[in-house]
Parts: structure tokens; C-alpha cells; sequence
């Protein structure tokens, strides 16, 4: 009789061959993942109807002339320059959520803590820095369904300055709409990131994660905050970038 | 038996966890910045100094450019890279139907583009 083992009773030990957990990721981390998956397809959705809007029409506001004030400081003439500071805030805001992330590996309750309050004021002043620039625009006279102009004044008068080409009061509407619906989501979901932040801290200080022995939770709302970061980066490209 | 499995996750997570060390964050870190640094550059020395002018060429470096940081922030600040194979699978095959979602919408903007073309700016109630 041959003592070898034929290939079909081998017990195969492959990551896909049960007993052990394939991603090797916790459940709620994984849900986290396809809630945000889910998520990008909604922004997704959003830009990709800016982008066909814009595409669609012959004439669109110059984002140069609609952004270019910088709130306290100067009305116009500096482009690109406030959505810089929100950009940074909000870059740095992340690196700041990775590095409680890091110490949560380690179990170092203290740097949590303090990289997680950090968060938490780069998502404020990101906010505050929102609704400055939605102040702006309101007071310019954009908003859902209304655009500059007054009566007895041409529209491409009251229009001039936000466009390079042609005047259209049909783009500039929806440049309006699809500014304030896409950045106005962008800002909620910053909004429930801080909420989220500050309710993992309230945890953390209560020393919760500390008696279930890991960090994860940080981790999990940190996700979710990359993922506001993530969405920022697309919606600065094509809001006033292109 | 429960907490027993929960806490081998969280150790065999640990394993992976060290690709993400604190010089490695600051270093991704850097990257983005730089990259946003160079949208800024192309945006106002080159786009409006006039040494380039805005159209297709420069948006597609801005959607380059955007990809990459996008690339950075899933794979290294959100951790993507340092999962299994079919975790990643899992999440980023989907977005396959978003390039196809692009596909489509560029024909639909193409039609209407073609379509809004007779009428004139103004008045264009």
C-alpha cells in the first residue's frame, strides 16, 4: 500500500479554502468601505452631470471671475487662492486623522486624543472657510434658482463679470445650482465627519476603546474622513480647476 | 469565542498595519501637497501668464494630476494597498460602471450640444 496522500485528500490551507476570514478585515470596517463605495457613486453621479452640463453648453461661468476673493482681505483679483487655503486645511486635516490612526496602533491614548481634536478644528475651519465662500457667492447674487441681476438691468450687464465668452443666463443657473447642491453635500458629509469625530472622542477620552483592547473605531471614522478629503480633491478639479 | 476572533483580526491586522509608519505619513503627505503645488502652478503661472491656454490638453493633465492624488490618499491615507487581493477587488472593480457612466454622459452632453447650438445666448429664457 502507498503512504502518500493523493492530491484531492490534501487539506488545503489557500486563504479561499474556509476556516479563516479571506479579507481579514473586521465586518464594520468592511461595511464602512462599501457604504463609502456606495457613496462615490452618488458624488460620482453629481460631478459627472456637472461635467456634461458644462460640456453641453457653448458658453460657461469662467470659475477665475466667480472665485476670486479672498474673505477679510481682498474682494476680487486673486483666483484659486481661498480654495487653496480650503484645499490645505482640509489635506492637512487628513494627514492629521492618519496619524490618530497610527497611534491607535500602537494603543497611545494621549496622541489619539490629540491628533483627533486636530481633526476635529481642521473640519470646523474647513466648514467656516465653506460657508464664507457660499456668503460670497450668495451676496453676488447666485443661488438655487436665482442669479446676479436686478430689474431693468440686461443680463449681460448684471452677468458681464463672471464670464470670459459669451453671456448665457441658462449656464450660469445651472452653474449655481450644481455649485451649491455639489458642494452643499460635499459640506454635510464634513458636517456628520465632525459629528462622527467628535462622538469617537467623547468615546476615546471615556476610555472605551481602551477596555475593548483596539483602536478600530478610530480607524473606521477615519476612513470615512479620507473619504470627505477624497471627494474635496475631485470637487476642486472640477469646480475650479477645468 | 466571539471576542477571541475579533481580537486574531485585530492581531493579524497589526501585521499589516506596519507598511503605515508616522515618516511614511508625512512622506504621502508631501506628495500631495507638491501635486496640489503643481495644479496651482499650471493653473496660475502657465494658464494665466498665457504660456498655455485652458481646453482639453490642460484639463486632461488636471484629471491626470487629480487621479494621482486620489491614488495616494485611497491606497496609502485609507489604507487600500495593504489588503488582501480580493478586498481590493471588491471595492474598486465597481467603478468600472463610472467609466461607462462617463461614456454615456459625454454622448448625451455631444446631443445636446449639438442640439443647444441654433438657438441664441440672448435671450435664451
Amino acid at each position: 500500500m502507498s503512504t502518500t496522500v493523493t492530491q484531492l485528500d490534501k487539506v488545503k490551507t489557500g486563504r479561499w479554502n474556509g476556516g479563516r476570514s479571506p479579507f481579514n478585515v473586521e465586518y464594520g470596517k468592511i461595511m464602512m468601505w462599501f457604504f463609502l463605495t456606495s457613496d462615490a457613486f452618488t458624488f460620482s453621479a453629481f460631478l459627472i452631470y456637472y461635467g456634461t452640463q458644462r460640456f453641453a453648453h457653448l458658453t460657461w461661468p469662467d470659475p477665475d471671475k466667480v472665485f476670486q476673493s479672498i474673505p477679510f482681505i481682498a474682494d476680487h483679483g486673486y483666483p484659486l487662492v481661498f480654495v487653496g487655503i480650503m484645499t490645505f486645511i482640509l489635506i492637512m486635516s487628513s494627514v492629521t486623522m492618519v496619524l490618530a490612526v497610527e497611534a491607535g496602533h500602537r494603543n497611545a491614548k494621549k496622541e489619539v486624543v490629540g491628533w483627533m481634536i486636530a481633526t476635529i478644528i481642521g473640519g470646523l475651519m474647513f466648514i467656516g472657510c465653506q460657508a464664507l465662500e457660499w456668503t460670497h457667492l450668495h451676496h453676488a447674487g447666485f443661488w438655487w434658482g436665482s442669479i446676479p441681476g436686478q430689474e431693468g438691468v440686461s443680463p449681460e450687464v448684471s452677468l458681464a463679470p463672471f464670464f470670459s465668452k459669451e453671456i448665457s443666463e441658462v449656464s450660469a443657473q445651472q452653474f449655481a445650482n450644481l455649485f451649491f447642491t455639489i458642494t452643499g453635500f460635499h459640506g454635510f458629509h464634513v458636517s456628520i465627519g465632525i459629528l462622527l469625530n467628535i462622538i469617537v472622542l467623547g468615546m476615546v477620552l471615556a476610555n472605551t476603546f481602551e477596555r475593548r483592547g483596539s483602536y478600530l473605531m478610530v480607524e473606521k471614522v477615519g476612513l470615512y474622513w479620507h473619504f470627505v478629503d477624497l471627494v474635496w480633491v475631485f470637487v476642486f478639479t472640477f469646480f475650479y480647476l477645468v | 469565542m466571539a471576542s477571541q476572533h475579533h481580537d486574531q483580526l485585530v492581531g493579524h491586522e497589526e501585521g499589516h498595519h506596519e507598511g503605515m509608519t508616522k515618516g511614511r505619513i508625512w512622506r504621502v503627505f508631501f506628495y500631495l501637497l507638491a501635486i496640489t503645488a503643481l495644479e496651482f502652478f499650471i493653473a496660475l503661472v502657465l494658464v494665466h501668464g498665457g504660456v498655455i491656454s485652458k481646453g482639453l490638453g490642460v484639463n486632461i493633465v488636471y484629471i491626470l494630476l487629480t487621479l494621482l492624488k486620489a491614488y495616494y490618499i485611497v491606497a496609502y491615507f485609507m489604507h487600500l494597498k495593504f489588503e488582501t487581493f480580493g478586498f481590493i477587488m471588491s471595492v474598486v472593480v465597481v467603478f468600472l460602471f463610472i467609466i461607462y457612466f462617463i461614456a454615456l454622459m459625454l454622448t448625451e452632453g455631444t446631443y445636446l450640444k449639438g442640439h443647444f447650438n441654433p438657438f441664441p445666448f440672448w435671450p435664451n429664457t
